[in-house]
């Protein structure tokens, strides 16, 4: 082991504090690791799915959701499709994934306590985990949705669309509300995301909190199917995730979505809360 | 807590002087690491029980203690990764963890072992851990972190995946990342774990050499040999408590000495002995005799006595009053892990 450079030891290293450190190496960690970019993969490969099943399948308009005979007229409904079919299962899957690996993955390898001795304060390190699991549904949500637009233009014609409301709009007005769809589920599963990251900061063990995460999703869609509990389905995380029928209309209604960011805002601070009370005294023993 | 009641807990040895010295230094500025009463209670276990550290700025402290004596538990105390029960913490003169995030950054640490994140490299990891410093300038990072790969030499694979680095390797990293910027205060737990011993004498070297430049070096360690070569100060740990702590030459001259003398003429020579106030008692042979040595009798007189008493001298050696022989006859020889 050598001595160092002068010129290096001497480099100034005290600056003013800022605020935003280590939200970029945060954002690098998620988009660098091989997993990240397999589940994308795989989210990428539901519009494909659809739109080369229904090219190679169409022959008449008989069968299937009415949806799905509407991409044959329009390649444009290969996105809402697609986006509409990973919503239940291969969305909140890999959401899931990355929520509950937040606190438990770093607790697991044990970087966790190098961080926090850099130091990193602990409401830093849960806010920037929050932000990382955040830019992971924005990045899948907008995936979905260019990859749909764009086989969607290849395999069939792009036109104008008839939405909901019976009026025309062109194909450039349609691709604005379609970003705005993957906003709107970005955006429902914020709820899912702080709840993962409660329950990662539960355990050491990262596939524990994220088969949690994953199994609390199915529940939640299941009691949203139990007309016993009509009381409580206002109330589950996943109660609006389909619910984003105002986009399609004219003009664009964005009651859905000011209810919707309402709900999920409440699971954030309910499920922030615990997992910050949970995390803040907790001894790094890992 | 008063006064007089931790002196009697943490006296009871030889060392008490030693102990006395340290824990009245006084406040502030000259210790790096101080504690007072430092507690540690696991449901009912008593994993540090008041222990009062004093680590003089500038010096090399070896904590020992054997596995399980609560030397990682108060490390993990000590850099706010974990909450005392009782006692309190200054680190560098701050209050812990009341001002961590003002101490922190100027505190390198390798805490329980190096950990990375397998799928980055060295290098990129090490890049990660600065950026959880707010204090630490982006700008500089690239050479900061080239420089500290360079002092532990990693250069030539730091561009590998952390998980395909041997364990001696990763240990340099982690000791890489404690010097990714210029410390006051270095905490080391284990630092020469699964080191080579070619990697050992490195990291002594760059122990001695970060002591030169003025940081205060606190390394635990079970293996006294390490400690014995670097250190200037030392604690021994058992159970959760601190049985003795001093600088390295009051703890050494507190450990027995014997004397052991081979002689074929035993029965003059322990005359002789008995004489210099020794107790002379066989030991490991006929023609062998071993006494306590006390502090105040050279070696030189007792060759000179004998030789004096026409006794025929075989050989003479001093034994003891090394740190191994203090830490065995505190913490005891068995393999029992603390419980």
């Amino acid at each position: 082991m050598s001595q160092p450079d002068a010129a290096v030891r001497d480099l100034p290293v005290r600056r003013r504090q800022r605020p935003f450190a280590l939200l970029g190496s945060e954002l690098a960690l998620v988009f660098r690791r091989r997993r990240t970019w397999a589940m994308l993969g795989a989210l990428a490969l539901v519009p494909i799915l659809i739109a080369v099943a229904v090219k190679l399948t169409t022959d008449g308009d008989d069968g299937g959701p009415a949806f799905l005979g509407d991409i044959t007229n329009n390649g444009l409904f290969v996105a809402f499709t697609a986006l509409t079919v990973s919503i239940p299962l291969f969305l909140p899957l890999t959401v899931g994934v990355v929520a509950g690996d937040t606190v438990a993955g770093e607790a697991s390898h044990g970087t966790i306590r190098y961080l926090l001795v850099a130091p990193t304060g602990r409401v830093r390190f849960i806010l920037v985990k929050f932000a990382g699991a955040v830019a992971f549904c924005l990045a899948a949500t907008l995936l979905v949705v260019l990859v749909g637009a764009a086989i969607g233009a290849v395999l069939f014609p792009i036109g104008p669309v008839t939405l909901l409301s019976g009026t025309q709009v062109g194909g450039w007005s349609y691709a604005g509300r379609a970003l705005l769809l993957a906003l709107y589920v970005a955006m429902s599963m914020l709820g899912l995301v702080a709840i993962g990251m409660f329950t990662s900061t539960l355990t050491n063990v990262p596939v524990g909190a994220m088969a949690a995460t994953v199994v609390l999703a199915g529940a939640s869609q299941v009691l949203d199917q139990l007309p016993q509990l009509d009381w409580l389905h206002p109330f589950l995380f996943s109660h609006q995730w389909l619910g984003f029928g105002d986009l399609l209309r004219d003009p664009i209604a964005f009651d859905s979505f000011g209810s919707n960011a309402v709900l999920q805002l409440g699971y954030v601070v309910v499920f922030g809360a615990l997992a910050y009370s949970r995390f803040a005294s907790k001894d790094i023993l890992s | 807590m008063s006064a007089d009641d931790h002196e009697v807990r943490t006296a009871g040895h030889a060392v008490s002087s030693a102990d006395h010295q340290a824990s009245t230094a006084g406040p502030g500025p000259d210790l790096a690491i101080r504690t007072t009463g430092l507690q540690k209670v696991f449901r009912k276990q008593r994993a540090v029980d008041g222990i009062d550290l004093a680590v003089p700025r500038g010096a090399v402290f070896g904590f020992l203690g054997p596995n399980g004596s609560g030397k990682t538990t108060t490390i993990r105390m000590l850099l706010g990764l974990s909450s005392a029960s009782g006692g309190t913490i200054e680190l560098l003169g701050e209050p812990m963890p009341k001002a961590l995030h003002e101490v922190l950054p100027r505190v390198g640490a390798l805490v329980e072992g190096p950990a990375f994140y397998p799928y980055l490299s060295g290098r990129a990891n090490l890049q990660r851990f600065d950026a959880a410093d707010p204090t630490s300038d982006p700008r500089t990072r690239k050479a900061r972190v080239a420089g500290a790969l360079d002092r532990v030499g990693l250069t030539h694979a730091a561009d590998k995946k952390a998980h395909a680095y041997s364990l001696g390797m990763k240990q340099r990293l982690g000791l890489a990342n404690a010097l990714l910027s210029p410390r006051d205060l270095l905490v080391l737990d284990e630092p020469t774990n699964g080191l080579d011993p070619q990697g050992t004498r490195e990291v002594r070297n760059l122990i001695r050499s970060l002591a030169d430049d003025g940081t205060t070096v606190f390394v635990s360690s079970h293996l006294l040999a390490e400690i014995e070569q670097v250190c200037t100060h030392a604690a021994v740990m058992r159970t959760g408590k601190i049985v003795a702590q001093g600088p390295l030459d009051e703890l050494r001259a507190a450990g027995a000495r014997t004397v052991t003398v081979r002689t074929p003429d035993v029965g003059q020579a322990g005359t002789v002995l008995t004489r210099l106030g020794l107790t002379p008692r066989h030991d490991g042979g006929a023609d062998v005799l071993v006494a306590d040595l006390p502090n105040e009798l050279l070696p030189e007189t007792i060759t000179a006595e004998l030789v004096r008493a026409d006794v025929r001298v075989r050989g003479l050696t001093v034994g003891g009053g090394t740190l191994e022989d203090l830490f065995v006859a505190l913490t005891g020889e068995g393999f029992d892990v603390a419980a």
